[in-house]
């Protein structure tokens, strides 16, 4: 996957989580869950979105790396 | 013959607008069958049935804003008792048979006059099906059996388009379908125009939210010449004008001298207002007491990483799931932290309905019930939490959610909050709060550790109990956290 494809993929997810959020503000490198006031909840369905879409499996200790934009698309388009 | 009534769905609510009906005269109901749409200040719910029978008439139009107590409809008595099963294998029904069904499906009714439904799905051989009486209608119309059909909706819920494309006929052909969405986006939608079938929803189970109108641009200019079927946002067009007017009408009918002001911002204000005076209510009659204490929350957090190594993704549980459950197994040692406060009196609840406190996007919160707390096993918890969370973002609560919590929990800890002290949603008594889980100095035995902990507090009712019961309560929420295998 390119990181083209890496970012649609989590602006797609994240519509379906947090519709009201707007993505397009965040910088690529801050805290998605603190500049879009998720809760565990939204960050656990925007994981199993990301699975969803991709089969990949994302275990918990992988999480640390989707905190951020960049983390997310480095994660994605290096697994995928 | 008994009426349906505006429920109370929740102590602040006052009034609500009838905004769809889900029966009509005639139909079988069920009880805790789903029959109707209200708004009300703070949300939208889908309002159950609490008898069985049918349906004699409807006495308030879609669109109407009645007090609580305003009776809804007359529903009659059950036809008969038991139904009798019906012949196994009905012959579809003619194209034209939305007409009454033929009268020798059934006997004499004494209430619906003459209306019985269809070839309907016997009753004494009708499986647990989630499915709405209007959808199981449509699938007596259309010849299919609801017990092959699958669910598409949370919970399993069949809606009119899986009974459709199950009947293999073309979705959203007659009517005005039922439209997932927000109260927000509706608002949104009739004040641009737009007819909300022609927006494609990308909220939980489809919703249209308020970013799906808002993308949808504004209301398209004059209907476009035909186009063929199924080439969205054309063919939207073309329907666009009739159902926009509708939608105009009703809520032109509600607000009554709709003000300029946004529709986002009525209901944005309006819920202000709604919590604003349940809560100054709760501080000017509820003599609250406040606890806390702090909770060891190793153990639970290491259980949870373990647990979620075998889990998948979607099956994988998180810390919120385990405090909900702990407050509700807790309960069992201190009863009076459970129920309500009837005319002065503390009148205990024989279940665990664990309401939780849910922030909606934009603003404003609402605390519906997870049933049966105590008794759910914790995966079911998380489902039962995930499933909560996203229907009420996306306006789709049931009456029963709303009206029944028998203690509620409040959790901050995600957004770094260190306690919480909340205020007691009347008639409950108790309200437990749980701030951010974080590493802090912990000494047992002599030794001093560092251990992932958290700040429980408790606000509750002086009238139903006093410090030391409240004390042991709390103390018992932390006890059951440290043995997270066992909850």
């Amino acid at each position: 996957m390119t990181r083209d494809d890496a970012m649609d993929l989590v602006r797609s997810v994240m519509r379906e989580v947090a519709p009201e959020a707007d993505l397009g503000a965040v910088g690529r490198d801050e805290t998605l869950q603190e500049a879009l006031d998720m809760d565990s909840i939204d960050f656990l369905n925007f994981v199993i979105g990301l699975h969803d879409r991709t089969g990949l499996e994302i275990p918990e200790r992988d999480y640390p790396q989707l905190a951020t934009l960049d983390g997310c698309i480095d994660y994605l388009s290096s697994r995928t | 013959m008994g009426q349906f009534k505006m429920p109370s769905l929740g102590a602040d609510m006052e009034s609500g607008t009838l905004t769809r009906w889900l029966v009509g005269p005639g139909d079988q109901v069920h009880r805790g069958d789903v029959v109707a749409v209200v708004d009300t200040e703070k949300s939208t719910l889908e309002v159950e049935v609490f008898e069985t029978g049918v349906v004699d008439r409807l006495l308030v139009a879609e669109g109407a804003e009645v007090p609580v107590g305003t009776p809804l409809a007359v529903i009659g008595a059950a036809v008969g008792g038991p139904v009798p099963p019906a012949p196994p294998a009905p012959a579809p029904p003619a194209p034209a048979a939305a007409a009454p069904a033929p009268p020798a499906a059934a006997p004499p009714a004494p209430a619906a006059a003459g209306v019985a439904i269809g070839p309907a799905i016997p009753t004494s051989t009708r499986p647990a099906l989630v499915a709405s009486p209007m959808v199981r209608r449509l699938a007596g119309r259309l010849g299919v059996d609801l017990a092959l059909v699958r669910g598409s909706a949370p919970g399993g819920r069949i809606t009119r388009h899986d009974v459709e494309a199950a009947a293999g006929r073309p979705p959203g052909a007659p009517a005005r379908p039922f439209i997932r969405s927000s109260p927000r986006a509706r608002r949104l939608a009739a004040e641009r125009g737009l007819d909300l079938a022609a927006v494609a929803g990308t909220g939980p189970g489809g919703a249209v939210t308020v970013l799906d109108v808002e993308c949808a641009g504004p209301a398209a200019p004059p209907p476009a010449p035909a186009v063929p079927a199924g080439t969205g946002p054309a063919v939207a067009a073309t329907q666009l004008t009739g159902a926009a007017s509708q939608m105009t009408g009703a809520t032109t009918r509600t607000t009554g001298a709709a003000p300029a002001a946004g529709p986002v911002e009525d209901r944005q204000a309006a819920m202000r207002r709604a919590i604003g005076a349940l809560m100054a209510r709760s501080k000017r009659e509820v003599p609250h007491y406040y606890l806390s204490t702090t909770a060891d929350m190793g153990p639970a957090a290491d259980w949870l990483t373990r647990t979620n190594l075998d889990r998948p993704v979607a099956s994988r549980l998180i810390m919120p799931a385990l405090l909900l459950k702990a407050v509700a197994r807790a309960v069992a040692t201190v009863p009076e932290m459970n129920g309500s406060m009837v005319d002065g009196s503390f009148v205990p609840a024989p279940a665990v309905h664990l309401g939780v406190a849910i922030s909606l996007r934009g603003g404003g919160l609402i605390a519906p019930a997870i049933h049966d707390a105590d008794r759910l096993a914790l995966g079911d918890l998380m489902g039962a939490l995930r499933d909560l969370v996203s229907r009420a973002r996306a306006g789709r609560l049931r009456s029963s959610e709303m009206s029944d919590p028998t203690i509620t929990v409040t959790n901050l800890g995600d957004l770094g909050v260190e306690s919480v002290f909340g205020v007691i949603y009347p008639p409950q008594v108790a309200l437990v709060g749980f701030g951010r889980v974080a590493e802090r100095p912990w000494a047992e035995n002599g030794m001093l550790g560092v251990r992932p902990c958290t700040t429980v507090t408790l606000s509750a009712d002086h009238r139903a109990s006093d410090g030391h019961r409240g004390g042991l309560f709390l103390t018992q929420i932390a006890e059951l956290l440290r043995k997270p295998e066992e909850l």
